[in-house]
């Protein structure tokens, strides 16, 4: 028999030195030499500095062109870079929109934006669902923060703000910050923020807390979870000011210092983002949005927690049978729109021919028109050119006539002179 | 009738139809080095990642298996420094030695500079102890695969726990007895059969009663017998990570292992020193020196450098296994029932 003393087991003291308080560092270690990856997804207009914020936080500059806007709709663009500070690896992956807010009609400006992050969750339950399955190994694509830009307009959020963060709220942890916030003065932001929150909270949207149950960082985070939404700078200029290079902005009435935090919350951004919760964000990721995804598509494929005995097989064997049913249906639409383009291909065709076959009719006819009308032409012609002969015979006779008739004077008056003479 | 003809074409063109919108997903993303030119403060994710492990605190199972009397309980006790097994003092007359081996599982609590840990033992007893031992590895492999099969049961839940407690066994210590010729055809079986399924790590025990150099020759013969009959003990070849890996672990599996062990709760005065030992009529046999026995080498190395490792060796690549298994064939392992009480005879 299995004897279990667990359930509320006993703590016992130690008589000396054990050893596995070096556990942390252990598992701190072998994560080391493993890597780790961060994915920041970036939403915002365009023009509101995504690229140059990202420049600024990690201190560098990322290669790449500005994104061509030359695609009509809202697109993602994503880059992985692999950065190093003392003994970590970290492999970054920064996803921006393109054309977020350019369009006319902004109604689906959303999808885009969410597809992206379903697909990431979807190629990580696909690969946890596997048999033969990889995933202390796997690449994680999830996105864990993502910044969403706001217009620096000092009134209030527009209305395609809300509607994507509240699409978003339940998918990622979303850190909303004011970009280019050197274009308001300081009373108009306080005044911004706190209409801003004011609008998230009534709105319902739920936007990322800097997580405040442990005691080493419950002080920091409570504090810049009122900083909310952080006004930011970027620059990879650097500036000497006084004696020192700083990223800064350089205007006519003075120098926006990008680190100093009377100017803008950049440091409280780097600070919350990287310093202290990068971690946090990841595992948030892990355990409530992808554990969110994860069982909402399960469910909707059909799956309960009803039997428990047959569960790790059936679930299996069941997921992958949906999945082939939906492909399967997929592929008949395909086919049936195939179909249907066949057909009217079929149908169009029919009527050209059609169309060619009168415009031949038509040809031959005008053809035969043309024929007709010329030999008419050609007759009269002829009769007439059979005129202008007989007239001009008529002619050469009568001038033939003419000069015999002078002839004949001409001789008969020498006869005449000739008898006179006589 | 030509030029008809071409306009009938572009016509056409016009009508296929534009490729169906794939949703928008990444390409395949290319690692581009870029320079750092100030400190971001990226490091600072390991002390991030530290503060949430203490947080959450560590299991830990381990499993001994041996014939009785070979000094289990008192080597588990003398590994955590805290009465964690309970010693049996042998079977009296009056209790029936068990016709089956018992699986017994006892956790504690331990907490060792702000690291808080949840120990389970898990006993064997019966083991080895019948006439007839055939088979007698089936309850521990049996056991082994429940946890796996509880494990999975979570795992695949639609709604599922934050934090699945974690019941697998991670390492198995098996106790060889220091007859000092060679392996006993129980002890290779069962390391044969339960290597592919959990960490087995073969310790020596009572090893006081060999002298040095029979020990390093009961050793050599040991390891010899291990590799002639395929066993794979941890830290198995195949799972070293990289070089740095391999060179350490290569020093262990050729010449540390099977570590030969002396296990003591009683503390003596030796040299103005309190240490644990075996007070024997020719010496105190020092259980932490190392010149006496390997206790200090089996401690270091399962506690203080692989403690780690034995628990992702065992996620990443027994449970997988496990996992695969039973996914692929469903019918391939004998029907699971996490329930075990009703199916064990009462052996009182």
């Amino acid at each position: 028999s299995i004897v279990f003393q667990g359930e509320g087991c006993r703590t016992v003291p130690l008589s000396g030195h054990v050893g596995f308080d070096s556990l942390p560092d252990q598992l701190v270690n072998k994560s080391v030499n493993h890597g780790f990856c961060f994915n920041i997804l970036c939403v915002g207009e365009t023009g509101l500095g995504k690229s140059t914020l990202m420049d600024t936080l990690f201190n560098t500059k990322f290669e790449g062109d500005p994104a061509s806007h030359s695609q009509p709709g809202v697109q993602l663009k994503s880059s992985t870079y692999d950065l190093q500070e003392s003994n970590v690896n970290l492999k970054l992956t920064i996803v921006s929109t393109v054309g977020f807010g350019d369009q006319i009609n902004k109604e689906d400006s959303y999808k885009p934006i969410v597809e992206f992050i379903d697909a990431q969750f979807e190629a990580y339950l696909q690969e946890e669902l596997k048999i033969r399955r990889v995933l202390h190994n796997y690449h994680d694509t999830r996105i864990h923060a993502c910044l969403y830009f706001i217009a620096p307009t000092g009134h209030s959020l527009k209305s395609l703000d809300l509607v994507t963060m509240k699409k978003l709220d339940s998918k990622v942890n979303i850190i909303p910050i004011i970009a280019k916030s050197d274009a308001i003065s300081k009373s108009e932001l306080t005044k911004f923020k706190i209409k801003i929150t004011s609008e998230l909270v009534s709105n319902g949207v739920q936007i990322y807390q800097f997580p405040t149950d442990d005691e080493s960082v419950a002080e920091i985070n409570g504090t810049m979870n009122g900083h909310l939404p952080f006004a930011v700078i970027g620059s990879t200029e650097e500036l000497k000011i006084g004696n020192k290079m700083m990223k800064a902005r350089q205007y006519p009435w003075g120098t926006v210092q990008v680190e100093n935090e009377a100017h803008c919350d950049f440091v409280k951004l780097r600070e919350m983002l990287i310093r202290v919760n990068m971690e946090d964000l990841r595992e948030q990721t892990h355990t409530r949005h992808y554990e969110l995804y994860r069982r909402c598509k399960l469910e909707e494929m059909g799956f309960k927690d009803t039997d428990p005995d047959s569960k790790p097989f059936s679930l299996q064997e069941t997921y992958e049978a949906k999945r082939n049913e939906f492909l399967g249906e997929l592929q008949k639409k395909e086919e049936a729109m195939r179909q249907m383009f066949v057909q009217r291909v079929k149908e169009k065709e029919a009527e050209l021919k059609e169309a060619e076959k009168e415009l031949h009719e038509k040809f031959d006819r005008l053809k035969k028109l043309h024929q007709d009308e010329k030999k008419k032409l050609e007759d009269k012609k002829k009769s007439l050119d059979d005129e202008v002969n007989a007239f001009k015979q008529r002619k050469t006779a009568a001038e033939l006539l003419q000069s015999q008739a002078q002839q004949a004077g001409g001789s008969q008056t020498l006869k005449r002179d000739k008898e006179r003479k006589k | 009738a030509g030029p008809v003809e071409s306009r009938n074409e572009s016509a056409m063109s016009e009508l296929v139809p534009e490729p169906r919108q794939k949703p928008v997903v990444p390409m395949k993303p290319t690692g581009i080095n870029a320079n750092l030119l100030g400190y971001i403060g990226i490091d600072t994710i390991i002390e991030q990642m530290r503060k949430k492990t203490m947080k959450t605190g560590f299991d830990f199972n381990i499993m001994v298996v041996g014939q009785s009397g070979l000094g289990k309980s008192t080597l588990v006790n003398t590994l955590f420094k805290s009465q964690v097994s309970r010693k049996s003092s042998g079977w009296n007359r009056e209790e029936k030695i068990p016709k089956t081996v018992e699986i017994k599982a006892i956790s504690h609590i331990i907490e060792e500079g702000g690291v808080k840990m949840k120990l389970t033992v898990i006993d064997t007893p019966g083991f080895g102890d019948q006439i007839n031992n055939e088979n007698c590895w089936e309850p521990i492999e049996k056991y082994i695969n429940e946890q796996y099969e509880k494990f999975l049961k979570e795992e695949v839940n639609i709604a599922r726990k934050k934090r699945i407690p974690d019941t697998r066994v991670h390492c198995c210590l098996y106790f060889i007895s220091p007859t000092g010729h060679s392996l006993r055809p129980l002890d290779l079986e069962f390391m044969k059969h339960l290597s592919k399924v959990v960490n087995i790590i073969p310790v020596i025990a009572k090893a006081d009663t060999m002298t040095l150099e029979e020990k390093t020759e009961f050793k050599q013969r040991v390891r010899k017998e291990l590799e002639v009959n395929g066993i794979e003990f941890y830290p198995q070849k195949e799972f070293d990570e990289d070089l740095e890996d391999k060179t350490e672990n290569d020093k262990i599996r050729q010449e540390s292992m099977p570590f030969a062990v002396v296990g003591s709760d009683k503390e003596y005065q030796v040299n103005g020193k309190r240490v644990l030992g075996r007070k024997t009529p020719w010496g105190i046999i020092e259980v932490e020196n190392l010149t006496h026995c390997e206790f200090a080498l089996l401690r270091d190395f399962v506690i203080r450098t692989h403690l780690q490792d034995l628990k992702e060796v065992t996620h990443n690549i027994h449970y997988e296994t496990y996992r695969a298994k039973r996914l692929n064939d469903n019918g391939g392992l004998p029907p699971m029932t996490v329930e075990t009480e009703e199916n064990h005879e009462s052996n009182l």
